[in-house]
């Protein structure tokens, strides 16, 4: 029998077997729609806006081990989505985009709505393509959702001209796919493993440091016990955290930028440092120069062999699947007989609690006045630290990853490569549909929050009960803090004037608001806030707006030439 | 230092635009980039002559071998190899300067392939090194055009590149 271009492209998000589709319709996706409406199995949720359906389908993607997918329609679709679709490149976030375009006869005439979906996102994508017949349609999509998961995963964009759509062929979806340009390395070279191993069992100052490959290869339980093994401080990064439980003896905090004291100390001290599917940024470890200024050997472990040797040079590369390769080197520790240099360590993890005891999170707080980290700290306790935390971009992220202890991996959902204001709200939306029942909250800044407060509407729509925690302090906060160091007090366009009245915009839109002014109502809005089980709620905490995200290694600095709370 | 890299990749729509993307998306530098079918219809053959730092170029290969359109690539610097390029330049061919011309063009092993009153066209294949010193040994004020198709590569004997 034959189908319609519409009808494979929905067959074959039923055979991936996707629950949801995170779309806006449009005239060159019609058919497509319409046959979504033919059908249950896969349901589809209405955003306001199409950034904010990649970010759901992002979150969606983040917060289990599934593809998200994304369907939009051409011209103003495309570009709307790329923002979504660049913040999925950057954090390798498993998705599909579908597109429509201009029916073929139409592609290059400028027609209406026509833009060159394929050029436009070809630098922000993992791969793309534009289907121009089509018996090619059900492989591509096939190709795209293997390309989209496996190897270091990305987005894949799928551009479907509006006659493909509406053309008919003889349906199969392809049960394998064979890419013969296209085989990512999934096991770590075995001589190789042998080699890292004995050097993290020699090493007098191991340092374990682990990104978001070990989150996206579901590799938590691996990861911990080789910490254990090696008997090694553990740190993630802002992509990381969960990756290893915060309340573990052997976790010294998020590192990098707005890292602990310990953690980047102990970064640029070791003397053998195993990096684990993160990819050494300019937010993590600072100034390359001064980095590599210290000697220490570095094993890295990466599925995109473009991550290793980017940046900072390493002495041991393993590349693979972070799963994989962890579990081959737990295997060849374990049957070593050499074990830790025990005496080393004791020195070694005495200097680091001695870096600890800078306690470089500690803050004043206050009874005068909200300090955001308070609220931070509340939420996780109120929560028990077991809630699905997405959050936006700026000085509330830091704090959220800072102060929420994440002990799961797949609770902490960030735009953390390309710091997407704009995406917590949507992305909240995308976990709450994969987990209904469990608490989903989003810190956010009252900056960010207006980039995509549209999805308010998409979140009573389909009874997503999002907490929402808007840390409002008036200011674009990061900018702020920046152009207070470094720009000599001159907020240029970062103060927030006009706000809106957050509370009555929750309601506008259906929701419960509240206003917190002062620290001792904080914990009574949160707990009201979480007993509303089936309610969206606002929380507008009017927070210090002086306040600052310390520590802090200036860009350009040095991981060692931090910027403590108490040096100010 | 200057790398000449080869590469096969899926005879695609837009795949010359992933490679050219990559390299100015990244900031890499191109001398020169040529592109054309093999003997498999279904594969292209490209050479692109770039340069950069030992760490540049092997992230280039490391990028290059990403783009999933990419079938195989070799830094042909990296061993014995042949490179050549095709150029062919037009001159003002009058009076003496006829004969001249034509003397220059046997001594560099060059075809004359196209002949007017006023004009040669002369073909000439070789590495970038000797197209360029052809065109200082001839009167500047006589070249009328030139185009050159910049490097193709191959590795010597048993080097090959395939998928």
């Amino acid at each position: 029998m034959e189908l319609t271009g519409a009808e494979i492209t929905i067959r074959c998000l039923q055979e991936e077997g996707v629950e949801y589709v995170f779309g806006y319709p449009g005239g060159a996706v019609l058919f497509i729609y319409d046959e979504l409406f033919k059908q249950e199995a896969v349901k589809h949720v209405l955003v306001r806006h199409e950034q904010a359906a990649v970010h759901a389908a992002d979150g969606y993607a983040r917060s289990t081990e599934k593809v998200g997918v994304a369907l939009v329609t051409s011209g103003p679709g495309v570009t709307n989505a790329v923002t979504g679709i660049a913040t999925a490149y950057m954090d390798s976030i498993p998705m599909v985009v579908i597109s429509g375009q201009v029916s073929t006869s139409f592609i290059g005439e400028d027609a209406f709505q026509e833009v060159d979906a394929v050029g436009i996102t070809r630098p922000c994508v993992k791969h793309n393509f534009l289907v121009k017949d089509i018996k090619d349609l059900a492989a591509t999509l096939k190709k795209a959702f293997y390309l989209a998961k496996s190897g270091r995963p990305g987005p894949v964009l799928v551009d479907i001209p509006k006659d493909i759509s509406s053309m008919k062929t003889a349906f199969e979806y392809p049960s394998t796919v064979n890419i013969r340009s296209y085989h990512p390395q999934v096991a770590g070279d075995a001589n190789l493993v042998k080699q890292a191993a004995q050097m993290l069992l020699e090493a007098k100052r191991p340092m374990v440091y682990a990104g978001g490959g070990v989150i996206l290869s579901d590799a938590a339980k691996q990861l911990a016990e080789l910490v254990r093994l090696v008997d090694a401080p553990c740190t993630n990064t802002l992509m990381g955290l969960g990756g290893y439980p915060a309340s573990d003896k052997q976790f010294v905090g998020m590192l990098g930028m707005h890292g602990t004291y310990e953690a980047n100390m102990g970064m640029q001290n070791c003397d053998v440092l195993l990096a684990v599917g993160a990819r050494f940024d300019d937010r993590v470890i600072g100034n390359v120069a001064h980095f590599n200024s210290v000697p220490r050997r570095i094993v890295h472990i990466d599925i995109d062999p473009a991550s290793i040797s980017k940046r900072v040079k390493v002495d041991v590369p393993l590349v693979g699947d972070v799963g994989n390769v962890l579990t081959d080197l737990i295997k060849v520790l374990k049957s070593s007989k050499q074990k830790p240099d025990a005496a080393a360590h004791k020195d070694w993890w005495k200097q680091i609690d001695e870096w600890r005891g800078a306690n470089s999170l500690s803050y004043k707080n206050s009874s005068e006045i909200i300090k955001p980290q308070f609220v931070i700290e509340t939420l996780h306790k109120i929560t028990r630290g077991d809630a699905y935390i997405t959050s936006d971009v700026g000085q509330h992220q830091m704090w959220a990853a800072q102060y929420y202890k994440f002990d799961k991996p797949r609770r902490w959902i960030n735009s953390g490569g390309l710091g997407t204001m704009g995406f917590g709200l949507p992305a909240a939306m995308g976990v709450q549909l994969a987990h209904p029942g469990e608490t989903v909250a989003c810190v956010t800044g009252e900056g960010s929050i207006q980039m995509n407060i549209q999805e308010l509407s998409t979140c009573k729509q389909f009874n997503l009960p999002i907490k929402v925690i808007a840390l409002n302090n008036r200011y674009l906060g990061m900018v702020r803090q920046w152009q207070e160091f470094f720009h000599g007090n001159r907020y240029s366009q970062s103060y927030m004037d006009a706000l809106p009245d957050f509370v009555k915009l929750a309601e506008a839109y259906g929701h419960v608001g509240i206003l917190v002014e002062k620290p001792s109502d904080v914990e009574g809005a949160l707990q009201e806030a979480f007993a509303r089980k089936d309610e969206l709620v606002f929380l507008d905490f009017r927070t210090d707006s002086t306040e600052n995200v310390y520590p802090m290694v200036p860009g350009g600095k040095g991981l060692s030439e931090v910027i403590l709370a108490e040096d100010l | 230092m200057r790398h000449i890299i080869s590469l096969l990749m899926a005879n695609e729509a837009g795949a010359l635009s992933r490679v050219s993307g990559l390299f100015s998306a990244r900031g890499y530098n191109i001398e020169s980039l040529t592109v054309a079918p093999t003997e498999d219809a279904t594969l292209s053959r490209m050479t692109i002559v770039t340069s950069g730092s030992d760490e540049v170029i092997e992230q280039i290969n490391k990028q290059l071998n990403k783009l999933v359109d990419v079938v195989s690539v070799m830094d042909l610097s990296d061993g014995d190899h042949i490179e050549r390029e095709l150029m062919l330049v037009k001159v003002r061919a009058e009076g003496a300067d006829r004969e001249e011309l034509k003397r220059m063009s046997d001594i560099f092993r060059g075809n004359v392939i196209d002949v007017s009153d006023k004009t040669y066209t002369i073909e000439l294949t070789g590495a970038g090194s000797k197209l360029d010193s052809f065109l200082q040994a001839i009167d500047r004020r006589l070249i009328l055009e030139t185009v050159r198709t910049g490097a193709s590569g191959i590795g010597r004997g048993e080097r090959i590149l395939k998928i």
